[in-house]
């Protein structure tokens, strides 16, 4: 009978004409692709398409195409779920992947479209204007008691602590562990320059990361990987994360084969343990108990900004509500489109909604119940580009969080084997071989460009419509249309069609 | 049939809530003593600006003109025909004392085609119906006048402040101060409006001045952050059902100093907020922790876009202009009298010597204010 019945997604090609047997891609493959017998050989069935041997190939002697075996076409046994069926019958168990949703589901931020002032009203050239991104999250007042004494104004309220973030972009959580040590180093580095914050993930924080506190959001998760109280205090705010955008209803996984020292010591757990956070929370059962955890929390950091994340699911809007009232100052909505180091294909495909229509709604009630100005919002799961920062923000979105298109600016091909361990980017591996291949500061420097690229971005939009601060973009979904979406979606997104 | 005056956009400005964009002129003077002047001031110096409107709206608002009936709130209402007049008359009945009422004097002319029918009700709310509604009596004011103009099917309340009144109408600003014949009322503060609106016919509701109790807003702009601002609005109830932003306009003066108590000077620099370097380099600690807190708190209450505006209330007047200042806004002074206008000439029309002229500074208000009581 055959071993095997999953035929290889790709086909690697080696040009011998032009190879020069520097055995190159043989190092930098991660998953063993490449074998040498007088020379490059190459064992398709394990490519994953990371372009890693591509890149560092002298000669260009490497090609990966995809393999264009034949199936017979059937609209609903499309190639994917035939594989799968194969691949459970073979050995039982759950197919895991990494990374986000990749299923064609409509993508709303795709079907809106941004307004331009023309005549009426004047566009402003963020050239030569002062365009304003800054942000603050956390929670604020629903008004300002100020005095007039001796011809001066003073204020007398308070406001709560807040993270000032100079550009509405921030880090999402991706845990130590999940990721590299030097990919932790990276966002660091890349927050600190940037003016924003990075999330530290549910791994804990790596000792020589505290020195980056301004610049960190710690997690505490249901697994508590990491958390201590020097810990809660090394950064600028805690967020006590419920649920992930890729699983929702699930805890992180992570195999124990990336539970080295480093990882172990960090996370507080023996080395080479399976790191399963449970599913819920098993001290918060009901919004009454969260309402104790993040009042735990404040007292544990001298009241700092605690931030609630969720995975945004159908009944997100009053899930919200309840956080908001439970006394979280910031809500992190994770959209099924999230990223994610390991879940089961099930989950990440199937389950949660779209960022989008969360955010809409989740703005919508927090407003229709007077109490948008108690919580931050922020939209993660699915930010792409510049475009969608400013559909985000337009739709309610105090600030965004990018994870994803974070790990591309480092090298990250979006292979979806970071549950493997092989990542021969660096990134997602704690093998130290590979590990090393991500420079901090060159991932850093790369981050920054990116995200300075998407401010540069944001600010030619933002003065196309002829405003020059962020907050007037923010929930003004008078400015954007939606192009081929249905009466109920645009209902529910409070978004005009085109035309309109 | 209704009448062209509210034509079409009466069935639209029910349940629409997109928004025109208009341009406009603007002008305004007070008498920071409190001396009297008829409207034929205010009327001479729109004149002057004629070309800045198109004759699909003008207005103005008089402070001070009700003298013998100051401590009532004088409620000007136009109806489209009996039946509105009927229902909306009973509703009053039921939610106010009405002291006097009377059809507001016009002087009929070709200029002013269609007058929807034009009242005036000098009335208080019930202290029982108060009670019951648990708000204070201008809120009480407030959500009547919305009731009105949301519910009473072709009526619309346009003014509804104490010893106040604003006079509106489609039309070129000179020809609706004739209409009204505002030269036989005297105001301590007038102010004036032309309307150049790009795609409406127009319709006497959306003519200038807007009112909400006490404020009487005129606004030469088009608010880019509309969106967000009323929707910041809506969380407070105020409901946005015009077709212009000057609504929006005047009730975050109405939120931000009726209801949050804020100064006038400082409800500006939300509207008109100073930029972050500005901020940043402020080296008063203090001024900079309550700049920076305005921000934060009131960053939904940013009017983003050009916006000229003048706004009268009852102790002063006050003009301001956007951040940037993409509208025009020139102020003057002749002893005891502020001028603000959209133009120079509007000002020296009806002022041809002032003691002072210039260009007020992106975001820097311009205020006069009564000395004494009146």
């Amino acid at each position: 009978m055959p071993g095997n019945m999953v035929t290889s997604e790709f086909l690697v090609n080696v040009d011998h004409e032009r190879c020069r047997r520097c055995k190159r891609c043989i190092l930098n493959c991660g998953f063993g692709v490449f074998d040498f017998q007088n020379m490059t050989t190459a064992d398709s069935s394990k490519c994953v398409a990371c372009h890693r041997c591509v890149v560092f190939c002298p000669e260009e002697a490497i090609t990966i195409t995809r393999n264009p075996l034949a199936f017979r076409e059937h609209s609903s046994w499309d190639v994917d779920k035939r594989k799968a069926i194969w691949k459970q019958a073979q050995s039982p168990g759950m197919i895991l992947t990494g990374m986000g949703n990749d299923l064609p589901w409509l993508n709303v931020f795709d079907h809106l479209l941004i307004d331009a002032c023309q005549v009426t009203n004047p566009s402003i050239d963020p050239l030569r204007e002062p365009m304003e991104l800054r942000t603050y999250l956390g929670r604020k007042p629903d008004s300002l008691k100020v005095e007039r004494d001796d011809g001066k104004f003073k204020l007398d309220s308070k406001v709560a602590n807040n993270i000032k973030l100079d550009i509405p972009i921030m880090f999402s959580g991706m845990s130590y562990g999940s990721v590299s040590l030097n990919t932790h180093r990276a966002l660091a580095i890349a927050a600190e320059e940037l003016g924003t914050v990075m999330n530290t993930g549910e791994g804990g924080l790596h000792k020589e990361l505290y020195p980056y506190r301004d610049h960190i959001i710690v997690q505490c998760a249901s697994g508590r990987f990491g958390v201590h109280s020097e810990y809660l205090n090394a950064g600028v705010a805690v967020e006590i994360k419920v649920g992930q955008g890729a699983k929702p209803g699930i805890g992180g996984h992570l195999p124990g084969e990336k539970i080295g020292r480093e990882v172990s010591s960090t996370r507080m757990i023996p080395q080479g343990t399976d790191a399963l956070s449970p599913a819920p929370h098993h001290d918060i059962y009901s919004i009454e108990d969260l309402r104790q955890l993040i009042y735990a929390l404040k007292e544990a950091t001298g009241y700092k900004p605690v931030s609630v994340k969720i995975a945004t699911v159908h009944n997100v809007a009053a899930i919200a509500s309840g956080i908001a009232r439970a006394g979280a100052d910031i809500i992190y909505l994770d959209g099924f489109r999230g990223g994610t180091g390991a879940a089961p294909a099930v989950i990440r495909d199937h389950v949660g909604i779209p960022l989008e229509i969360a955010l809409a709604v989740v703005d919508k009630q927090l407003r229709s119940e007077g109490i948008r100005n108690w919580v931050s919002i922020i939209a993660a799961g699915g930010i792409r580009s510049s475009a969608d920062v400013v559909k985000a923000i337009a739709l309610g979105a105090d600030a965004v969080g990018i994870g994803t298109a974070a790990l591309i600016a480092m090298g990250c091909r979006l292979c979806q084997k970071c549950y493997t361990g092989n990542c021969s980017w660096g990134i997602a591996t704690q093998r130290p071989e590979l590990t090393g291949r991500l420079d901090p500061d060159w991932g850093a420097e790369r981050l920054i460009n990116l995200v300075n690229s998407w401010s540069l971005e944001v600010k030619e939009v933002l003065g196309a419509l002829g405003v020059n601060a962020v907050e007037s973009l923010r929930g003004n979904r008078e400015r954007l249309r939606a192009l081929g979406l249905d009466e109920s979606t645009m209902d529910i997104l409070d978004v005009k069609p085109a035309g309109r | 049939m209704s009448k062209l005056a509210f034509g079409d956009q009466y069935s639209t400005w029910k349940v629409d809530t997109s928004k025109v964009p208009a341009a406009c002129g603007l002008s305004g003077v007070i008498s920071e003593d409190g001396n009297r002047m008829s409207g034929e001031i205010i009327i001479e110096s729109m004149r002057v600006i004629h070309d800045r409107g198109n004759g699909l709206g003008g207005g103005f608002a008089g402070y001070g003109i009700y003298p013998q009936n100051a401590g009532h709130h004088a409620m000007h209402i136009m109806f489209e025909d009996e039946a509105g007049k009927a229902a909306c008359e009973a509703m009053l009945a039921e939610e106010l004392e009405v002291a006097s009422a009377e059809e507001i004097p016009t002087a009929p002319s070709a200029a002013i085609v269609n007058p929807p029918l034009l009242w005036r009700y000098f009335a208080l709310p019930r202290g029982e119906k108060v009670k019951a509604s648990g708000l204070a009596d201008d809120d009480f004011m407030v959500r009547l006048v919305m009731k009105i103009n949301t519910t009473v099917p072709g009526t619309f309340v346009f003014s509804s402040g104490k010893n106040m009144g604003v006079f509106k109408a489609v039309g070129f600003a000179e020809d609706v101060g004739a209409f009204y014949r505002l030269g036989e009322y005297q105001a301590y503060t007038w102010i004036g409006h032309g309307r150049f609106p790009t795609n409406t016919p127009g319709w006497w509701g959306g003519a200038h001045p807007f009112n909400i109790l006490d404020w009487a807003v005129v606004h030469n702009g088009e608010i880019s952050s509309y969106g967000i601002n009323k929707r910041y609005l809506e969380m407070f109830g105020y409901e946005c059902t015009l077709l212009t932003d000057t609504e929006v306009m005047a009730y975050l003066f109405d939120l931000l100093i009726r209801k949050h108590g804020l100064p006038m000077e400082i409800a500006c620099k939300v509207l008109a907020a100073p930029f972050w370097k500005d901020i940043d380099a402020d080296e008063d600690v203090d001024e900079k922790e309550l700049y920076e807190s305005l921000r934060m708190v009131y960053a939904s209450a940013l009017v983003n876009g050009p916006f000229a505006v003048i706004v009268g209330y009852s102790r002063g007047m006050l003009g301001l202009n956007d951040r940037i200042k993409l509208r025009p806004l020139i102020a003057a002074t002749k002893d005891d009298l502020l001028y603000v206008s959209s133009e120079e000439s509007a000002i020296r029309q009806i002022c041809p010597k002032p003691d002072r002229v210039w260009a007020p500074n992106a975001g820097q208000p311009v205020i006069g204010q009564l000395k004494g009581d009146v």
